[in-house]
């Protein structure tokens, strides 16, 4: 299917019930109906005031470190010997991602709505850090809920975390990944959801989410868009992020999206490979359903039960994808590709080596696609990476891998 | 009539508040539920809600959730648990049965051919947890094509005017919960169920039942005596955990659950009394 994209399609989404086409919406228990219409009644009021914009444009200059660099890599671009690239560059941000840009703009609604305690489920667990970080200095109470597989592979953010006073909860059930996590944050918003707001990590989970969260994570691609015309006097042919729940890659694209001359990629977990099915692809590989909230594309089996995922990365490792993507897919709008685990390790070694940029795992899989795309395009050519975060968290991970011990 | 309206009826004639028990089928063995549907309906049970289970049933409390893994690994699905009503219709054409669960398997199977075989099956109603009024017209026109009973939760978080939307797509019945929070949770407040159910009553003549946190023969005692039915879902299906932990067998978990529902029937009838 495609659509023209010269009328404003992508604004009009989502809906005023949440809805992506068909995918999106609001599938949460009765309890926390009233708590999504509250939030959805401040979120609208807030984002038109220009006082809240205004103190959210100062948090992210003035702690976050915005805007970010677009920075061309042309060590790396010339050995390709294709596309020049360049880097969108959230791994400088404040806590070393993307995340950052959402948490400080979900802890000011949390502020204005009085909310005391906040709580988030986390991956890789950048978002769990980026929420205790904007915990600590709003003085908000901070619970972090984390797969108990997670909690073992991301142990330097886990004690972060704790060093800024929030409480890490690791989670025993289900797969001890991050739609775990994401269960029993559920879990508990239902319960203490009088005194509490739930900062969702990526752009997915019931509406408003999705669109609160592509609000915020927008001016990634509002700066790249504007650096790239001040750098290479127009706009990019190509722009390229992974894709976990989608929020990174949703922040870059969603400027770009009536641009028809604009080509993106989102690139997901491939894992072992698709064939393997120990990935974690569900736009690749998945079929729609209804998980945390929204209908989207998922990693199911024939009883609809929700599979289990794989990915080197902590961060991409989850059955399902914000419905804004699984929309962009159906639309033939954003093309949906994977890197493998071993792709992504040696794209880590590469940046780190040839840029002395060490990427997050999450990362390094845009950066492999990136790679190959770059081969096929012409020097004049310029593709936008978004390089998510940076892989300090990581390091542990790949010094296992590659049998070094501490 | 449906078999679930036809039943609260039958049980206000009779001045009796309905006792519908939850278990998840599959749970602690295949081999268990239709003999424990079979059970629980000689010892008091009135509509019976069998659990769907769901790899990620994000509204249960850790006793159900390991409810739900167990049911799983013991190779349960929802055609599976189909199959389990058929077989219990076999014997039992009366007793409402009543599927809760989460919407991913059932979107999954499509909402047309889950129908169908619902129906077919002999089940009574749905309750799925994670699909509110607002998501529920294309699964609503398929259950009501096959006269199934669609059962929606109200909670203490409910607006007074979203009441209304809601019991204006509900049938059978309407399921109070009882608290903020997963099932199995533990703090009941039964006057201010009282308030919410009062509320309800004023936009619905549908019979209200109330779950998430009765446990016991008091616990269903106090909301026996402001509601038309109780649910009881974790206390069950932990006695039967506890019992298989200590060594038992089916048989013992399942005389286990049914020790504990004789209780809660008692508590329920001195309450209409
Ligand atoms: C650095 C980094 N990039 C990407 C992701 C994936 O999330 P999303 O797809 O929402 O950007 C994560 C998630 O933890 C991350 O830490």
């Amino acid at each position: 299917m495609t659509i023209d994209i010269k009328e404003n399609v992508f604004a009009s989404v989502p809906d005023a019930d949440g809805r992506f086409g068909d995918y999106g919406g609001k599938f949460v228990a009765e309890t926390l109906m009233f708590a999504l219409a509250e939030l959805e009644s401040v979120y609208r009021k807030l984002s038109v005031d220009p006082d809240f914009q205004q103190e959210l444009d100062q948090d992210l200059a003035h702690y976050v470190g915005r805007p970010s660099p677009l920075y061309e890599a042309k060590r790396w671009s010339r050995s390709i010997g294709g596309a020049r690239i360049f880097l969108k560059r959230e791994d400088l941000n404040h806590t070393g991602a993307h995340k950052v840009n959402n948490t400080v703009g979900q802890a000011l609604l949390a502020k204005h709505m009085g909310k005391p305690r906040v709580i988030a489920e986390t991956g890789a667990g950048q978002h769990g850090v980026a929420t205790a970080t904007i915990a600590a200095r709003l003085g908000l109470k901070c619970q972090v809920f984390m797969g108990e597989e997670d909690v073992r592979r991301q142990a330097l953010n886990v004690y972060r975390m704790k060093l800024l006073g929030a409480d890490v909860v690791p989670v025993t059930s289900g797969s001890r990944t991050l739609k775990d996590a994401m269960n029993e944050a559920m879990r508990d918003w239902v319960t203490n959801v009088d005194d509490t707001f739930y900062i969702i990590g990526t752009v997915a989970g019931p509406h408003p989410y999705p669109l609160l969260v592509r609000d915020f994570q927008c001016v990634i691609g509002r700066e790249a868009r504007r650096q790239a015309q001040e750098q290479t006097g127009r706009l990019p042919d190509a722009l390229v992020a992974c894709v976990g729940g989608g929020s990174n890659a949703i922040g870059l694209f969603h400027p770009f999206l009536q641009d028809e001359a604009v080509a993106m990629y989102g690139v997901e977990a491939g894992g072992h490979g698709i064939a393997s099915n120990q990935h974690a692809a569900p736009l690749t590989a998945g079929t729609p359903g209804v998980l945390h909230g929204n209908r989207t594309y998922l990693m199911q089996d024939a009883d609809g039960q929700i599979m289990h995922t794989h990915s080197v990365s902590a961060g991409l490792d989850y059955p399902g994808v914000g419905p804004e993507h699984a929309w962009l897919k159906d639309i033939g709008r954003v093309n949906y590709v994977v890197a493998t685990d071993d792709e992504a390790l040696r794209a880590f070694h590469t940046l780190t080596r040839v840029e002395g940029i060490m990427p997050a795992l999450e990362s390094a899989h845009a950066l492999a696609y990136a790679e190959k795309l770059a081969a096929r395009m012409s020097p004049e050519q310029v593709i936008v990476v978004n390089l998510s975060g940076r892989g300090d968290k990581d390091i542990h991970t790949v010094a296992q891998i590659d049998g070094i011990q501490f | 009539m449906s078999r679930i309206a036809g039943r609260f009826e039958q049980l206000a004639r009779q001045g009796r508040k309905a006792l519908i028990p939850y278990v998840v089928a599959g749970d602690p063995g295949l081999d268990v539920t239709v003999p424990l549907m079979h059970r629980m309906v000689e010892n008091g049970a009135d509509i019976i809600e069998l659990g769907v289970p769901f790899s990620d049933p994000m509204s249960e409390g850790p006793v159900l959730q390991l409810g739900h893994e167990r049911a799983l690994a013991n190779g349960t699905s929802l055609r599976g648990v189909l199959e389990l009503v058929s077989e219990f219709r076999k014997r039992d054409a009366d007793t409402p049965v009543l599927l809760m669960g989460y919407a991913n398997p059932v979107v999954h199977m499509g909402y047309a051919a889950f129908a169908d075989a619902a129906a077919a099956a002999g089940v009574d109603a749905l309750l799925t947890v994670d699909i509110p009024p607002e998501e529920v017209a294309p699964v609503n026109a398929e259950l009501q094509r096959v006269g199934m009973d669609n059962i929606f939760l109200v909670a203490p978080t409910t607006p007074t005017q979203r009441i209304q939307r809601i019991t204006g797509a509900a049938s059978g019945f309407i399921y109070y919960v009882s608290l903020k929070g997963v099932t199995g949770a533990g703090h009941l407040d039964v006057a201010d169920v009282a308030r919410h159910l009062e509320l309800i009553r004023g936009h619905s003549s549908l019979p209200v039942a109330v779950g998430f946190g009765i446990k016991d023969a008091e616990s269903a005692r106090a909301v026996a005596s402001v509601a038309d039915g109780v649910v009881v879902g974790s206390a069950l299906v932990n006695a039967m955990a506890q019992a298989i932990e200590g060594g038992g067998d089916h048989e013992a978990a399942m005389a286990a659950a049914i020790a504990l529902l004789v209780e809660i029937r008692r508590g329920i009838d001195n309450a209409a009394s």
